[in-house]
């Protein structure tokens, strides 16, 4: 399979890529890792006439402590570095175990962290743990960069607020209250397959166990990465026992609307939602003071 | 309209030509003349064509040609010196590690990626590396021993 002829252009530097962008708009695509796009194109789904390469654009990869506390990840950051991070093992668990399910080791030597966001698959493993973890972007466009944050980002499927004039260049996400605990569940059928259901849980906890904040997200049941704000709502105030437990993922088919397809019906993973989010809730927990 | 790609295969230079849109696995088999590297599906999911990128594994028909101008490439050619079998190569002949040979050229570059990041790879972590590699003969048995044999005889030596 070939794609659709295109032109292939180089971009050195975040400027001239905006100002690529600027002067093709819809006509043109950015290529990141390209694992993603490339299928989309040779299945002639995606047919841009302009491709802009940001490969070789230095400064826009690696992994930097904040002052605050928190992590920069460059957008174009490779999946198997943030895999193998033991920065953000140490902090942020959830991103490395939600990392090594993408796709297989040879995809995950190519596709980027940005790649992954802004391609906003509404089954795929990153969105939903960008968002529990509060993450922001960092998007450069031709007025200059702005910061959108995870929650408000992923619009519907395979859409973002972000206009094609933009590239992401950085990805933030803050430090964690003490007292927190992190989870990451995928279910699929195949190892490396996207999500039937995916969930990601970020809950803090006070001295006396009570919950006082609450992040969950899923994926892979509905039409973008989806929050769970009334599961959320539920928890906090609350001491996570298993008829809280139970109860709070009760309120979780309610508040999303998949879709059926082959790998699983619209009934199969909306009961999914709530086992899974059951069993992250309980994972979560259990990993309170472990990480944080 | 082409472009001349010039790169460097297992240790040689090479140059050819490319359309922009000409996928990598396709250059090196047409232009390179490097046909070890085989297209299963084409959609970046058997790993038939995964070779080596600048050290790391990669599936060719998941990249183009022209972003390899100047880089470095490993393929399955490269793997027996002066007539002598691969370590690896040696271990799939042993273990009976392939049937029809399709997939072998990418099992073995997956395995020479993993063996060069993980010396002494467990089982699970094998079968877990070559989840992006299909095999539709040997139900993988024989590979994964084939790949763990080849990281002790590799490790003594």
């Amino acid at each position: 399979m070939t794609p659709k002829k295109f032109e292939y252009i180089e971009a050195k530097t975040v400027e001239e890529a905006v100002s690529l962008l600027g002067k093709y708009k819809d006509e043109a695509k950015l290529l990141a890792g390209g694992q993603s796009l490339l299928s989309l194109m040779k299945l002639r789904l995606a047919a841009p006439q302009y491709l802009i390469d940001i490969n070789k654009i230095e400064g826009l990869s690696g992994i930097k402590e904040l002052p605050e506390g928190g992590l920069s990840i460059g957008a174009m950051t490779r999946h198997y570095m943030i895999e193998k991070s033991e920065l953000i093992q140490s902090r942020y668990p959830i991103l490395c175990e939600s990392t090594s399910k993408i796709g297989d080791p040879h995809i995950r030597s190519r596709g980027t962290i940005g790649g992954a966001i802004c391609h906003a698959d509404p089954s795929a493993d990153t969105p939903p743990v960008v968002k529990v973890l509060d993450a922001e972007f960092k998007l450069q466009g031709p007025n200059g960069a702005r910061i959108v944050k995870a929650e408000d980002f992923f619009e519907d499927m395979f859409t973002t607020t972000m206009s094609s004039e933009e590239i992401m260049s950085e990805i933030v996400i803050p430090k964690l209250a003490p007292r927190t605990g992190q989870s990451y569940i995928k279910f699929s059928r195949r190892e490396g397959d996207f999500a039937i259901v995916a969930v990601a849980i970020v809950i803090t906890f006070d001295e006396r166990k009570v919950c006082t904040r609450a992040r969950i997200a899923l994926s892979g049941v509905d039409s973008k990465p989806i929050t769970a704000t009334k599961t959320e709502e539920f928890l906090i105030g609350k001491e996570l026992s298993d008829r809280v437990i139970d109860e709070a993922a009760s309120t979780v088919p309610a508040q999303i609307k998949p879709g059926g397809d082959v790998h699983g019906s619209a009934e199969y993973r909306s009961a999914m939602s709530e086992v899974f989010t059951k069993k992250a809730l309980t994972l979560a927990l259990a990993n309170v003071g472990g990480v944080s | 309209m082409t472009k001349l790609v010039k790169l460097k295969v297992n240790g040689a230079q090479y140059e050819g030509e490319a359309e922009d849109r000409t996928l990598l696995v396709h250059f090196i088999r047409e232009q390179l003349g490097l046909t070890g590297t085989h297209i299963g599906c084409d959609t970046g999911n058997c790993g038939a064509c995964t070779i080596l990128f600048e050290g790391r594994s990669v599936k060719s028909c998941m990249m183009l040609a022209v972003q390899c101008e100047g880089a470095e490439l490993s393929t399955v050619e490269g793997m027996a010196k002066d007539g002598k079998l691969h370590p690896l190569q040696e271990a799939f002949w042993e273990k009976h590690a392939l049937q029809c040979g399709y997939c072998t050229p990418g099992m073995l570059m997956a395995g020479i990626a993993l063996l060069n990041e993980n010396p002494l790879p467990t089982e699970q972590e094998i079968r877990l590396w070559l989840h992006g590699n299909l095999c539709r003969c040997t139900g993988y048995i024989s590979i994964i021993d084939a790949i763990k044999d080849a990281s002790e005889k590799m490790k003594a030596s």
